[in-house]
């Protein structure tokens, strides 16, 4: 399974997902190698082998060698866009292999690659670097299937499928289109539509999903398969108790502050709730490039003493964020799955989520409304604060929904995945 | 013969804490405590002690013909008591010699005068009783912070009997006239106005150092004949600057400290001048006309106005929310709150708000602890939702005192008792640890502190009155509600982190 990060070392979802996942399929006796760019050493590997790719060596006989550049090349050829290694790098591997072939089986190259593990400006780079290193992993593993999750890791889950011929799932958490509305980022795209076609099978973590991968990539039908993602609460530790300060309920905004999460409909929401009822505070939890923009406006809507910011959480502050909740919005443009109204409703808290989300197709006890019907979003809200029967009810009602979306039901759907490739 | 008046501004804001949306209704300690004092600590050795010692040399070897004029904020005093007593101390001596006029400002450096005129007055009241508590004289002139000045602030401060204000010769204000005679305030021409000739002041504010003006080195020989050189009958020239001019903003290795050694043998030898305080200045030379300044000027940035704090939606936000505090603050007597409103209206807070990144915006990058003006705009809201949160508190607790009757009285007293034995019962069991920790404590800070503070303690939670939300058995439900509402949880924390005034926090610093 290729991942580009996993707990604690996460910047997004996709590496609570992954670590879910992997859990919930070694509890069906399905055996995981865990493969991410840079491993940090304190992940939890209680459920999976944890590769990390800088710790490879990629090495390779004169036999090797050529295979592994005609992989190469193809890769190459396939996104054209891409930045390869650097230029220079790149020059002294293609002349050293030159010369390693003419000297056969006496010399053996063997170099490991260092990554940041972050999204950073080199993204490309690593990307193709990791693709580099996953064809070494493939010749040298034994496994059944290649599971890649997000298009960072498809090239990697290509270039192990080439190497090895073994059947390869694509995972889509998110595309392009959402992180990036209709201004798509052509080389990502391409390398997602790439990663979709060769594929055996594609899955989406909600119906949402799948009909973008459907008709924005072309994929057939039958290919791509709905799992949908879960939660997972076993790690009760981090369910520290924080008592709350504040006289005034609290409504809440956690994610990205990006255009997808829909942070101003949250704002207008806000100023419309707090023209009705002063005794109510939000918060915007988290940073984006949309954060300043958001801080003008609540000044210039004049709310600001109302309207709170904490910058980016981790770790407990998370879930003390949620403690203090009374209310939770999440109010996405574009969201694939989106799991934070699930840790949301654990924490007791009441959940309004728009209906352009994927975690919308598997909730009943949330209030669902279109993104940009902000007085809907304002009704919500205030209902939720003032009328205790109806979010008592959600709090009650939700905790026990949230405890059943367990990830053992996910692994059951990529099983079968798994199964119908390999029984073919 | 004509007039040089000097004046150096001193100043240090009390910069706040990195203050998170958790700390809210939490925690209440809101200032950076290290930060200002190693400010503090870094300015005092840099500039303090040694610009004082030039001039108290100075003033020794010319008798009382070399005269200075400082204007000190109350929170750079404050300052300086809990940090840097010998700059204190060097004030002290240099205002013994009777050569050294101290201004009254405000004492916050706010911007008071642009929004609250009875907080404005309470501030230049509570500056001027200090600077005459510490060094023996009344100020009789004013300067306003930042220099902002308009017609109606003037009329304000003449209103409140000074005789002389300072502030900018801003040129759009001036137009053809010049900065170097007395003006008159336009509404109440009894109030005289002293000019800034910002270009000979900022020679050495700012240009002093800079190796790229074509002026560079500036010598005392050099800045004398151009003082000589200015309009025959000009009377007057005012020579305004930050006083951390010396040593800080120009580094000792820039000569700063020789040029200002050499200049007044210069003046007393090749000048017709003499150096006057800004009082003496305005008893001598005559107003030759009123000044007309119906929007307020400032000495800051290219245009001289009120947007490096004022203007932009986060200034103007996080300003007006703040002074809409003003009312209630005049009702609560806590002395906690009153220092930290104070503290929490100085000008430099807005200042790191400033979204003008363009011609002064290195200015501004040089004086701003913040990254961004959104950071420095948010911490400034989070300490402002406490604030009130703890003033609107406050108030519930008078109303609920105030109005309640005799039986409610009763109620509450038998509460109240059975919490004072719940938290003796309490005493008893911490009494032991107590002691070892105020053992401990006390070879640092001096026996008197712990001790006091852990017998009020318990005295402070009484007059709160009502028991927390941990309720115990004995409260009747609805009381309950009330208590919470009264009082949000754990105010008997914030107890031991507001308690150590001024005082006690240095003592355990240092």
């Amino acid at each position: 399974m290729f991942g580009w990060e996993f707990p604690p070392h996460i910047t997004g979802g996709l590496g609570t997902a992954c670590f879910g996942l992997t859990r919930g399929l070694a509890k069906k006796n399905i055996e995981v190698i865990f493969v991410v760019p840079k491993a940090f050493g304190d992940e939890d590997k209680s459920a999976i082998r944890l590769v990390a790719a800088e710790d490879i060596d990629v090495s390779h006989t004169n036999v090797e060698l050529e295979e592994f550049w005609h992989k190469i090349h193809y890769l190459e050829i396939s996104s054209n866009i891409v930045p390869y290694v650097d230029p220079e790098e790149f020059q002294k591997l293609v002349e050293q292999s030159e010369r390693e072939k003419t000297t056969v089986n006496e010399f053996t190259s063997t170099r490991r690659f260092k990554f940041s593990g972050k999204y950073g400006v080199n993204l490309m780079e690593e990307v193709t670097r990791y693709a580099l290193i996953a064809s070494s992993l493939a010749a040298n593993q034994q496994f059944d299937v290649i599971h890649a999750h997000d298009w960072l890791t498809y090239p990697a889950g290509i270039a192990a499928k080439m190497i090895s011929g073994k059947p390869l799932v694509i995972h889509v958490h998110a595309t392009e289109f959402d992180r990036s509305g209709e201004n798509v980022n052509p080389s990502v795209f391409a390398i997602e539509r790439r990663g979709m076609e060769v594929a055996d099978r594609v899955i989406t973590v909600s119906n949402l999903t799948r009909n973008i991968v459907i008709s924005k990539y072309g994929i057939p039908e039958e290919k791509v398969i709905t799992v949908h993602n879960a939660v997972d609460f076993s790690n009760g530790d981090d369910l520290k108790e924080f008592k709350k300060h504040l006289p005034e309920q609290v409504v809440t905004f956690l994610g990205r502050v990006t255009f997808q999460k829909g942070p101003d409909y949250f704002v207008e929401a806000a100023n419309k709730v707090l023209k009705k009822n002063q005794n109510v505070r939000f918060v915007m939890a988290g940073s984006g490039d949309m954060l300043n923009r958001m801080i003008r406006r609540v000044a210039e809507l004049g709310i600001s003493n109302k309207f709170h910011f904490t910058g980016f959480l981790k770790g407990t502050d998370v879930n003390r964020m949620f403690q203090l909740s009374d209310v939770y919005v999440m109010p996405s443009v574009s969201e694939p799955f989106g799991i934070s109204p699930l840790e949301a409703m654990r924490s007791n808290v009441p959940v309004i989520i728009s209906k352009q989300s994927g975690v919308a197709e598997v909730l009943k006890y949330a209030l669902k409304i279109d993104f940009w019907d902000v007085d809907a979003m304002a009704d919500s809200i205030y209902g939720l604060l003032n009328y205790k029967a109806l979010s008592d009810f959600f709090i009650k009602y939700g905790q026990e929904e949230v405890n059943n979306l367990k990830w053992e039901n996910a692994a059951d759907g990529v099983k079968g995945v798994y199964e119908s490739l390999l029984n073919n | 013969m004509k007039t040089i008046c000097f004046y150096f501004q001193v100043h240090q804001p009390f910069r706040l804490r990195r203050y998170r949306f958790f700390d809210i209704g939490e925690h209440h300690n809101y200032f950076d405590d290290f930060s200002n004092r190693s400010i503090m600590r870094k300015v005092a050795d840099k500039c303090y002690i040694p610009t004082n010692s030039l001039m108290l040399d100075l003033i020794n070897e010319f008798g009382s013909r070399f005269k200075i004029s400082y204007s000190i904020s109350g929170t750079a005093l404050d300052q300086f008591e809990m940090y840097a007593p010998d700059v204190l101390e060097s004030f002290r001596r240099l205002a013994e010699t009777g050569c050294v006029e101290f201004l009254a400002e405000t004492y916050s450096h706010s911007l008071s005068s642009l929004k609250n005129r009875a907080e404005f007055e309470n501030q230049v009241a509570a500056q001027s009783k200090r600077i005459e508590e510490l060094f023996g004289k009344k100020p009789k002139s004013f300067r306003n912070t930042e220099l902002i000045y308009s017609d109606e602030i003037g009329a304000m401060v003449a209103d409140m009997g000074y005789k002389a204000m300072l502030t900018e010769g801003a040129k759009h204000v001036l137009g053809w006239k010049s900065s170097n005679y007395l003006y008159a305030n336009a509404i109440n021409p009894k109030l005289k106005l002293l000019l800034k000739n910002f270009r000979l002041s900022d020679d050495i504010a700012f240009r002093f150092s800079n190796r790229g003006w074509s002026e560079w080195p500036l010598t005392a020989d050099k800045y004398v004949n151009w003082l000589n050189s200015i309009e025959q009958r000009d009377e007057i020239v005012n020579l305004f600057m930050d006083y951390e001019t010396f040593g800080e903003h120009q580094w000792a290795e820039t000569g700063i400290f020789d040029f200002m050694h050499a200049f007044p043998r210069r003046i007393f030898n090749e000048s017709n001048f003499e150096f006057l305080t800004p009082s003496e200045a305005a008893d001598k030379h005559q107003p030759v006309s009123l000044l007309h300044v119906p929007n307020p000027i400032s000495w800051a940035d290219e245009e001289r106005d009120l947007t490096a704090w004022l203007g932009n939606d986060l200034q103007d936000e996080a300003f007006n929310n703040l002074y809409s505090l003003a009312e209630n603050i005049g009702k609560i007597k806590d002395e906690d709150i009153q220092r930290e409103w104070k503290y929490l209206q100085t000008s430099d807070h807005f200042y790191y708000m400033c979204t003008k990144w363009f011609s002064d915006g290195d200015v501004h990058k040089y004086f701003n602890p913040y990254d961004t003006p959104y950071e420095a705009f948010i911490n400034f809201m989070n300490i402002l939702s406490d604030f009130t949160l703890r003033i609107d508190n406050k108030l519930l607790e008078l109303n609920q005192f105030d109005s309640a009757s005799p039986e409610e009285v009763d109620t509450m007293l038998k509460e109240l008792e059975s919490r004072i034995l719940a938290l003796k019962a309490i005493q008893k069991k911490v009494t032991p640890i107590r002691k070892a920790a105020t053992e401990k404590v006390s070879t640092k800070g001096g026996k008197l502190k712990p001790k006091k503070e852990s017998a009020e303690k318990p005295k402070k939670t009484i007059k709160k009155g009502t028991p927390k939300n941990e309720v115990k058995k004995p409260l009747k439900a609805e009381e309950v509600v009330k208590a919470k509402k009264v009082l949000p949880p754990k105010k008997a924390k914030e107890k031991p982190v507001a308690k150590p005034k001024t005082k006690s926090t240095k003592k355990k610093k240092s």
